[in-house]
């Protein structure tokens, strides 16, 4: 036998061994979804057990050295763990923009004092962040960012106001673009920053969206004292890193065009909606939707599969990631406007226990975000126009 | 199993796209048309040198069971190049029916035939304008001196250049139903027989063939008789596995085209491929090939690998590939403007050959409803 279909074995074991019964259904809302944090709000204790068991084997983390808490697994190793978790579909342990999206940057660019300040409690999903980069006057052009950071020897004073700041409200720190140089061309002159949200003249204003929720908020950056330490990579230097990071933020939300909504095909959702009649979806319009979508879902995510084992490889064009996030988004999108028509009457229901207070409804209109959110699809496809086709 | 090729695989694809940018330029395609010929027999003699009829011959038949990857790699560039030629319909669906479906003595006499470039197959299975193979009606009567075919097939690919036909008739049981279908090997010299070619959109031809009475030896029943249909299923998703590849060459070849005349044309001063409004129809159009790239691979692989979800991968793949194939030969005469729509452009020849192999064995509405089918809805 080899070592990886040992590794299978042995972690077949563990995860039956370890993941606790409720946390192998589908997440039913939004609070079942674990962020950890300094304030963490476990939905139940099972919720809490399973983090903190992932956690102790680095698996919240599964590809980072275990020098910084992660779990050391190879590709393929990492590949058979998240097979083995979809198989008794295990939720995930611990969602984390530190695991998705600050990790990787550090790892690739930050001090190695850095990276042992902050990797860890990433992993054990102690400390949750959040990502100050768009600004009221810098979306799509986000190299325009204004919010200035003034040298002042030893440390930096930060003003300057940051928007969509996801969960700016709940976290505990964050990583923050800032403009360190107003000299020169726009994209010289950007610093990453890393702040504990606790200093003083942080403060955060939650956005409340045309779904009800509010995931993103307002940050107001009133002088806010930053040590030079905290600066990733060199400074002026930090929009290589910003958009390094924008591809795993990429990556991550381009997964949503195939994962979630309790693991069931939209051809089984619609089956349970409408019906069949002679063995064919009653609803003869809607069955093209749902035929359509399935076939370039299938599609889609051989493709993001294709592109992992290329990258393996080392071929493949690279910059894939904002073909990902463009059609994995608009993918997600497609979906929740068929399940609104699958479901008629029941769709527009707001409030209630029978629409698990408007679950569809709410979650319907927040998709419409995935494709603005990251960049655009219109950034999207000005960055393969670009960058991938040459097109000036 | 990783969705990369392998270097061998490789290196056939690199091999068949030089062959065909030299044997197989698009001045070859228009003095085929003027000819009033299917395909060119010196090309056809020169892709049997390189190998490629034996290729997914198994060896122990003189072949190179090279593997529906590889022939894939094949198919795409034939693709791009807009290259006829019978290596689909025999050295990919004839053999891959006689290996499937025939008996030792079959596989003994014809797969070494058609490895060498000798015997030339043609599979008659549709009866009407639409792919629907649970259809079949042509009969065959099972006599004393052989089975006697009578009926009409539609669509026959390469039919009036092909030594054998593989007919799918019907010797039980009621129209529409899966049981009762037979496969049959007959003789294009059969009495009875009537070949009437029909010159198609993309310059090749497609048959139509009336069976009257056509005796056939009852050696000549291909698979089981009355239970073929599992057999010819088999075959039908590999063609189309196999069509899914020339699509996605013909999609490719047709946007890597659009592409440098993006970046030629001027107008307004400006180069095309500047304004905005091209650029994301392009990156969206990119977005799409790279899709059909992971999907055509993937079912071949899995035809490859024996993989029981080929029927679904196969529909998937064919379903797919017709959607971006029609994207791509539309865009392609759009963004070329005028000039896309004279004859002098070779642009125009890609939507030409995209719809015949789109319709060609059942198009997005048949697979698409077929794969929903599968999967219970």
């Amino acid at each position: 036998m080899t070592d990886l279909q040992n590794f299978r074995i042995e972690t077949r074991e563990w995860l039956s061994d370890n993941c606790p019964p409720s946390m192998r259904i589908p997440a039913q809302s939004d609070k079942d979804t674990c962020w950890g944090g300094r304030n963490p709000n476990f939905s139940c204790e099972e919720q809490k057990l399973w983090m903190q068991r992932m956690a102790a084997k680095g698996w919240t983390a599964p590809m980072w050295a275990t020098e910084y808490g992660g779990g050391g697994l190879s590709r393929e190793e990492a590949k058979i763990l998240r097979e083995e978790m979809a198989k008794i579909k295990a939720r995930r342990p611990l969602n984390s923009f530190g695991i998705d999206m600050l990790g990787p940057a550090l790892i690739k660019f930050g001090s190695e004092e850095l990276k042992m300040q902050h990797l860890p409690p990433i992993v054990r999903g102690e400390i949750r962040w959040c990502q100050g980069y768009s600004e009221p006057n810098a979306g799509s052009d986000l190299a325009g960012l204004q919010t200035k950071a003034t040298d002042m020897g030893d440390h930096f004073v930060v003003n300057g106001q940051k928007v969509w700041t996801s969960y700016a409200d709940k976290a505990d720190w964050m990583f923050c673009l800032v403009r360190t140089d107003s000299d020169g061309k726009k994209q010289m002159g950007i610093s990453l920053l890393l702040f504990d949200m606790k200093t003083p003249g942080v403060t955060p204003k939650p956005i409340k969206l045309i779904s009800g929720s509010s995931p993103f908020c307002e940050t107001f950056l009133d002088d806010v004292k930053v040590d030079k330490g905290q600066v990733v990579g060199e400074i002026n230097h930090g929009w290589t890193i910003a958009k390094y990071l924008l591809t795993h933020e990429r990556e991550m939300i381009g997964g949503f065009g195939t994962r979630d909504a309790g693991f069931r095909s939209l051809g089984q959702y619609a089956t349970e909606s409408v019906g069949l009649k002679q063995g064919r979806l009653a609803n003869q319009l809607l069955r093209n939707d749902v035929i359509r979508w399935e076939v370039d879902a299938a599609v889609f995510a051989l493709t993001a599969e294709r592109v992992s084992d290329e990258a393996k490889a080392g071929q493949g064009v690279g910059a894939t990631s904002a073909m990902l996030k463009y059609y994995g988004t608009e993918l997600n999108k497609r979906r929740f406007e068929t399940m609104m028509k699958l479901k008629g009457g029941e769709a527009i229901e707001w409030e209630g226990a029978a629409s698990r207070e408007g679950w569809l409804a709410r979650s319907w209109l927040r998709t419409k975000g995935n494709s603005i959110e990251g960049g655009t699809s219109e950034v999207q496809l000005n960055i393969i126009a670009k960058n991938i086709l040459g097109l000036g | 199993m990783a969705l990369i090729i392998n270097e061998e695989q490789q290196m056939l694809r690199e091999s068949a796209q030089g062959f065909f940018a030299e044997f197989a330029p698009m001045s070859e395609l228009r003095r085929l048309r003027e000819d009033d010929s299917d395909y060119c027999d010196l090309l056809w003699k020169r892709m049997v040198d390189m190998g490629w009829a034996a290729i997914l011959v198994p060896e122990k038949y003189g072949g190179l069971g090279f593997g529906h990857v590889g022939m894939g790699q094949i198919m795409e560039q034939s693709g791009r190049a807009l290259a006829a030629s019978p290596l689909f319909s025999s050295a990919v669906i004839g053999v891959s029916a006689i290996n499937l479906l025939g008996d030792e003595r079959q596989k003994e006499t014809l797969l070494p035939q058609i490895a060498a470039g000798q015997l030339m197959l043609s599979l008659a299975i549709d009866e009407s304008r639409h792919h629907e193979p649970n259809d079949i009606a042509l009969s065959a009567l099972k006599t004393p001196e052989g089975y006697r075919l009578s009926g009409k097939k539609y669509g026959v690919i390469d039919g009036h250049s092909s030594a054998k036909l593989i007919v799918a008739a019907r010797t039980q049981a009621e129209v529409g139903d899966k049981e009762g279908i037979s496969l049959f090997l007959v003789d294009a010299k059969s009495s009875g027989l009537e070949i009437l070619r029909t010159p198609t959109v993309d310059s090749r031809s497609v048959s139509i063939i009336n069976f009257n009475e056509v005796i056939v030896p009852l050696e000549n029943l291909l698979g089981p008789e009355g239970s073929g249909f599992a057999g010819l299923s088999s075959v039908l998703d590999i063609a189309n596995a196999h069509l899914a590849a020339e699509l996605l060459g013909i999609a490719t070849e047709s946007f890597d085209r659009t592409l440098r005349y993006l970046k030629e044309r001027k107008q307004f001063g400006s180069l095309i491929g500047s304004f905005q409004a091209l650029q994301h129809r392009t990156a969206h159009w990119w977005s799409e090939i790279e899709l059909c790239k992971s999907i055509v691979l993937k079912c071949l692989s899995a035809i490859d690998e024996g993989d029981s979800r080929v029927p679904g991968l196969a529909s998937i793949a064919k379903a797919k590939l017709c959607e971006v194939a029609e994207l791509s030969t539309n865009e392609a005469i759009q963004m070329h403007g005028g000039v896309g729509m004279t004859d002098e452009y070779d642009i125009g020849f890609f939507i030409k050959r995209a719809r015949p192999a789109q319709m060609l064995y059942g198009d997005y509405s048949y697979h698409g409803d077929r794969f929903a089918m599968m999967t219970g809805y």
